[in-house]
Formats: structure tokens, C-alpha cells, sequence
């Protein structure tokens, strides 16, 4: 019990130093061993421990909430020194080369196929989904009826519970025939487009991926938003609504720019989600390690998918090539991720909603 | 006499002459169905695809009568507010879509294999022509795994929270916030990655002659490492939520800080830490690729979380996926269904425990 034996005795023994002690409003920072025992306190008064319950609850926290700083680090450290002997190993240069041989005598691998991939699928997920995701963000913060917005807003938050291997699954068994007869339609009409060109086979390609990962970050994107734009100050839609503004011309003149900083942060966070999605892109894209803007040939792949693909056969050196390309995937999401909390932080009030 | 005027003065002050016009539902449906039938005699016409390029086409042509006959009738700003409402709500029913396949799907594809012999049996010995086999030790794998992974974050998240909210001032408390919310954007896989460099290849050889082991605990530590800051963040929001007088209150009785937070604070954040809690378990209990990279996945009934290699649900289904066996699919989507089940009654318990919470914005 350290230096509080029993509440009784505080009370009836404390002197101001006792009082001043208890009676500081919630955490103003002081911390109890920078308490100086009362003068003549009596002899009712405990003796000061050196270790007592309050320090010893206050640093058990503290070790607590520097735990994520020492996870962050941990995660870095122990990434590279597993990364360094594998890049050494590499006969190629890591950062412009595209296949990956990693389990040979001669290892050769290179992450330039893998990251034009990740960043390939991510963005077209991106420009599929955000438009979509603002829309519902709107109609489910201005448009439909409360009676509506509440039962929709909560199946959308259910959709992004479902785990991604069911999206992968599905994207594979189920979605992968619209988007091959899609393909070929393209193909046959817009093969001018180099984005559409080739002859085949279509299907597993970099387009059902990210179709697929663009129902993924559709939720995040959208609950994000929503929250944004719920916030927006009444007295400015009001306003504009007074001066005649119609209801779309209301939310683009009050709405859309209150909120722009945080649907910046909502998409770098959909963008985070998407470029460290594993599970779905490994059931989805064709797997070939090439650069190719082509985005409806069997073909496409990803780091995260090449970690999960490749690890099963993987020797040591194949891991350590695995965990540096896991280490460029972790620095490109920090980035990312740094980059949209800073935004939300920049504006105090999305800060407590924005999950 | 101006312009104005002499154009008002055939005009009579009916209702009807100073009110806007407005577009009739009849006038929209008629856009809407001119629209349709265009695009159909179009595409079916040419014959350049079949009828989802009728229905999208038709919606573009139904969006550009829209504005033109909006136009003509209620001006240029009223259709402009009717074609992005059209837009809105488009994107909705257009995101309800894939959202119901995937339901539809699970359901229609995962009831075949939803029997007794699903649940209480494993891989063990099912070759690629035996129809049966089921996912009793994947199961087990995510209880424990998950159970495990609960066990060591809610502690330590919980105690973050409390630093945060309590504790915490100044500078070092604003850098944990920062990069709690950072952590919550880390990929499943570099997680899983990084308990396979630390745990599986350097800590766990020290425990078995050198050999790195694969175990269900490494997932559990991975899982942990992806739940922490969700739950840091929850009940961090939660513990704000409490009223200052309430703690005020207990110092004025003489009651120490600490138990303040354990006696006062945190019993009464209680059922929203819980949800937070049970959000991240339904989060990680879905999770593939760090369980994939560190408990390496196996076919037996594999009790011992600290030795050898378990699979769980989610893998199950990922390697079921990857199987060639004309039976792996009926299996893969059971298992996801068993899957999806188990984490949205998870979010939806915790969804409905959070409305009863008495402490909201």
C-alpha cells in the first residue's frame, strides 16, 4: 500500500502538504516524489516510501503508452538487421530490379515490379473509390433521412469488419467473371488505350485487384468523411442556404471546404489500407513480376501479396529478401500515415473523432 | 417602360406565376425511361454489349436529359442541385451492390458444407479427393491465438489510455498520441514480419536448439502488435469522456490517484472500453498474413499454442482458397462464413453495448 496505509489515517493526520496533495485537480503534472513531507505533520503521518503504489501505478502507465513508441522502433530495428544480410547477399541492385530469384545459389531480387504494383493498384483503387465513398459520405450527412443514415451508416461500418481474405475469396470466385467479360469489352473497343491493349488472357488482373481493394477502403474513406462533414458548423449551412444557395451549391460552398482537410486525411488513410493489403491481392492479381501500365492482362502484383505468396518456399535468404521489401511497404505507410495524422492534428477538432 | 416590365405584363400573379416551377416526378420518370429505352435500342442495336451497358449507359443519358430538361424548366442552378443529388444517391446503391454479392455469396456458397462433421473435424489425413474434412483445429487456432493476443493488449492498452488521459502532459504524451494513431495504419503484414525477425527467427531458436519454431503464440504476439493501438484509441476517447468532478470528488475524499483511475474512472469508461475491446478482437481475429508468416499453419488438431504449428480460421480459409482439390472451395467458403459470422456478431454485440453506454458526446 506504499504510503497510504489507509484513507482514515490521511485524513485525520494531513497537514497542508497532505491536502494540497490530494485536492490537485486531475493531473496537473505534479508528480508525488516531488512532494516534500510536511514539517511537524505528527507521528500519525506515514513515513515518505521511496517506492509507493501512486509512482509505482504512474510508471507501470508511462511504460505502457511508450510501448507504441518502442513497438515503432522495434519494428524498424529488427526489419532491418534481418533485412541487411539478404540485401548483401543480392546480386542485383534491389531498388531497380524486377524479378524476384531470391532462393537461388546467386540470389537475385529486386523490388521495382513489386513497388510499381502496390502503388499501381492502390491509386486506381483509390480513384474508384473515393468519388463513390464521398457520395455516400454526403448522402449519409446531408441527404437521407435519419431514419435511413443510421441503419446504412452502420452496415457500412460493418463491411469494413469483414475480413480481407472473405474479399479475396470473393473477388476470386465471384467478381473475377463480370471483370473478365468487362476486360474483354474494353479490349475489343478502347484497345487504342495503351491501358486497355494486349490479347489476353484478361481476368486476374491488375483491375479486378483493385476493384477489389476499392470496396476495401470504401468504409474507412467513407465513415471518415462522414464524421467530417456531420461536423460542419450549422450557422454556415444555414448561411448559405439563406442566401439561396441551393442544396448542392450549400454543400459546396459550406460543407466540402470545412471538410476538405479531413477527407485529405481520410483518403491517405484509405491509401495507407490499401498499399498494406495482403490477403485479397494475393487471391486476385495474376502475380508477374513485370512493370506494365496494362491494367487488364492476366498479370499485376504487390508486395504485400509477394510476402504472402512466396514465403511458403522462401530459404533464409528468400526471408530476409521477403522482410526487406516488408521494410519498404512499413516505410512507405509511415509516410503516408505521418503525413494524414498530421493533417488531422492540424485541425484540433477532427482530432477526437477521426479514429 | 424596361425590360422587365414589359415582359411581367402579360404575366397575371397566379400562385402558380410566383412560386419557381418545379420539375414533375412525371416529367423525371419519363427522362428516366426515354433515357433507358435510347441507350437499349442503342447497344442492343449496334449490338457493342449486353444489358449492364444499357443500364449504365442509360444512367448517363438519364443524368444529361436530367440537366437539360431540369434545365429548360427550373434553371440552370436547380438542375444542376437535381444532377448531383442523382450522383449521391447513385453512389450509394452502387456501393449496396458488391456488399450484397459478397453476402449473398457466403451465404449461398457456405451453407454446403455447414454440418457436424465441419466443425468437429480436422485436415488431418484429407487428401485431395476426400470430401470431408472441416476446420475444428483452425477454430481452435483463432480462440487461442486470439485469446492470447487479448490477454497481452488489453492490459497494455488499457495502461497506455490511462497514461494518456491521466497521466500524460507535454511533450513525450503528444508523440505517443501521434504514433498510436500512426500504428493503427501499420499493415497486418509487416507486423506479422516483424514477429517473424524478432520472435521466430531470433528469440524462439534460444528455446529449441536453434531451430526457429513456428507457434500460435508468435501469431498472438503479431495480433496483439495490430490490436494495441485500437484499443489504446478507443478507451483513450472513452476515459476522456468521464466527467472531471467524478475524480474531483474522490481526491476531495482522500483517495490517492491510482485508485482514482481503478475504483472511479475506469470502472465507469467500463462498457466503452469493453466495445473498443471487442472491435479490435473482431479486427484481429480476421487477420491472414500475420498468422500465415508466424504460426505457419498446419493440418492436426494442435492444442499447445507455444509449440508447433497452428493454423486459424482466416488462414484456413486462405490455403483452402489456394488448394486444388475440387473440394477446398466448398470448405474455403464455410470457413468464411464460420468467419464473418463470428467477427460481425462480435461488432454488432459491441455496436449494441456501446448505444446502452451511458457516457456519449
Amino acid at each position: 500500500m506504499g504510503d497510504y496505509p489507509s484513507s482514515s489515517t490521511d485524513a485525520t493526520a494531513g497537514g497542508s502538504g497532505v491536502t494540497g496533495r490530494h485536492a490537485r485537480s486531475a493531473g496537473t503534472g505534479v508528480s508525488p516524489s516531488s512532494y516534500e513531507p510536511p514539517i511537524g505533520g505528527g507521528d500519525g503521518l506515514p513515513k515518505k516510501a521511496r517506492f509507493s503504489m501512486e509512482s509505482g501505478f504512474r510508471g507501470l502507465s508511462t511504460a505502457a503508452g511508450a510501448m507504441v513508441l518502442v513497438i515503432i522502433v522495434a519494428i524498424a530495428i529488427f526489419l532491418i538487421s534481418k533485412a541487411v544480410p539478404a540485401l548483401r547477399a543480392d546480386t542485383v541492385n534491389f531498388l531497380s530490379y524486377k524479378q524476384w530469384f531470391p532462393n537461388d545459389t546467386d540470389p537475385k531480387f529486386g523490388i521495382a515490379a513489386l513497388a510499381f504494383g502496390t502503388v499501381l493498384s492502390s491509386v486506381i483503387a483509390l480513384i474508384v473509390a473515393v468519388p463513390i465513398a464521398l457520395g455516400i459520405a454526403l448522402f449519409l450527412s446531408h441527404y437521407a433521412p435519419k431514419r435511413l443514415a443510421n441503419p446504412l451508416g452502420f452496415v457500412i461500418d460493418l463491411l469494413a469488419a469483414v475480413p480481407s481474405v472473405v474479399f479475396g475469396l470473393w473477388g476470386r470466385d465471384v467478381f473475377m467473371e463480370p471483370v473478365r467479360d468487362f476486360s474483354v469489352w474494353l479490349n475489343k473497343y478502347f484497345s487504342w488505350i495503351p491501358l486497355f491493349g494486349g490479347d489476353g488472357p484478361f481476368g486476374r488482373s491488375i483491375l479486378l485487384g483493385s476493384l477489389v481493394l476499392a470496396i476495401m477502403v470504401l468504409p474507412i474513406v467513407t465513415s471518415l468523411s462522414r464524421e467530417v462533414f456531420q461536423q460542419t458548423p450549422g450557422m454556415n449551412e444555414e448561411a448559405a442556404l439563406a442566401l439561396g444557395a441551393t442544396k448542392w451549391e450549400m454543400i459546396r460552398t459550406a460543407v466540402l471546404p470545412y471538410g476538405k482537410p479531413g477527407v485529405i486525411a481520410a483518403v491517405m488513410l484509405g491509401l495507407g489500407r490499401a498499399l498494406g493489403e495482403t490477403i485479397a491481392l494475393a487471391l486476385t492479381l495474376g502475380t508477374v513480376f513485370a512493370i506494365s501500365f496494362n491494367v487488364i492482362e492476366n498479370g499485376g502484383n504487390s508486395i504485400a501479396a509477394n510476402i504472402a505468396n512466396t514465403f511458403g518456399e522462401a530459404n533464409a535468404t528468400g526471408r530476409g529478401a521477403l522482410i526487406a521489401s516488408g521494410l519498404v511497404l512499413f516505410a512507405i505507410t509511415l509516410v503516408v500515415n505521418m503525413a494524414a495524422r498530421a493533417i488531422i492534428y492540424r485541425r484540433r477538432e477532427f482530432r477526437d473523432s477521426a479514429a | 417602360m424596361s425590360l422587365l416590365d414589359r415582359e411581367l405584363s402579360g404575366v397575371v400573379m397566379t400562385p402558380d406565376n410566383i412560386r419557381t416551377k418545379k420539375l414533375s416526378l412525371v416529367a423525371n420518370l419519363g427522362v428516366a425511361v426515354a433515357a433507358l429505352l435510347v441507350s437499349a435500342a442503342l447497344v442492343l442495336g449496334l449490338g457493342i454489349g449486353n444489358w449492364v451497358l444499357v443500364v449504365v449507359l442509360g444512367w448517363a443519358l438519364y443524368l444529361v436529359g436530367l440537366l437539360y430538361v431540369a434545365g429548360r424548366v427550373e434553371g440552370r442552378r436547380a438542375a444542376r442541385n437535381r444532377a448531383w443529388k442523382s450522383l449521391i444517391y447513385s453512389a450509394c446503391i452502387l456501393a449496396i451492390l458488391p456488399l450484397a454479392s459478397v453476402v449473398w455469396t457466403l451465404v449461398s456458397k457456405g451453407v454446403g458444407r455447414l454440418d457436424g462433421d465441419f466443425f468437429g473435424t480436422s485436415m488431418n489425413n484429407i487428401g485431395a479427393r476426400d470430401q470431408n474434412g472441416g476446420a475444428y483445429h483452425a477454430i481452435i487456432g483463432t480462440l487461442e491465438q486470439v485469446g492470447i493476443a487479448a490477454l497481452i493488449a488489453v492490459p497494455l492498452g488499457v495502461l497506455g489510455a490511462i497514461y494518456l488521459v491521466e497521466y500524460g502532459r507535454g511533450k513525450f504524451a503528444g508523440t505517443v498520441r501521434f504514433f498510436v494513431d500512426v500504428m493503427t495504419g501499420i499493415p497486418s503484414i509487416v507486423a506479422g514480419l516483424f514477429i517473424l525477425s524478432f520472435w521466430v527467427l531470433i528469440v524462439s531458436p534460444w528455446f529449441n536448439d536453434g531451430q526457429p519454431r513456428f507457434s500460435g503464440f508468435a501469431a498472438s504476439l503479431a495480433l496483439s502488435v495490430l490490436m494495441l493501438p485500437t484499443i489504446v484509441r478507443s478507451t483513450e476517447e472513452m476515459l476522456r469522456l468521464v466527467p472531471g468532478p467524478l475524480r474531483e470528488g474522490a481526491y476531495a475524499l482522500g483517495v490517492p490517484q491510482w485508485k482514482t483511475i481503478l475504483k472511479i474512472v475506469v470502472p465507469t469508461a467500463l462498457p466503452g472500453i469493453v466495445t473498443g475491446v471487442m472491435l479490435a478482437i473482431a479486427r484481429a481475429a480476421g487477420e491472414t498474413a500475420p498468422v500465415l508468416l508466424v504460426a505457419g499453419g498446419a493440418a492436426a488438431i494442435n492444442f499447445d499454442p507455444f509449440n508447433g504449428n497452428q493454423s486459424s480460421l482466416a488462414l484456413y480459409v486462405y490455403q483452402q482458397a489456394g488448394d486444388a482439390s475440387k473440394y477446398a472451395p466448398a470448405r474455403a467458403w464455410t470457413a468464411a462464413l464460420t468467419l464473418v459470422t463470428i467477427v460481425l456478431i462480435l461488432t454488432i454485440a459491441a455496436k449494441m453495448l456501446a448505444r446502452r453506454n451511458s457516457l456519449t458526446r
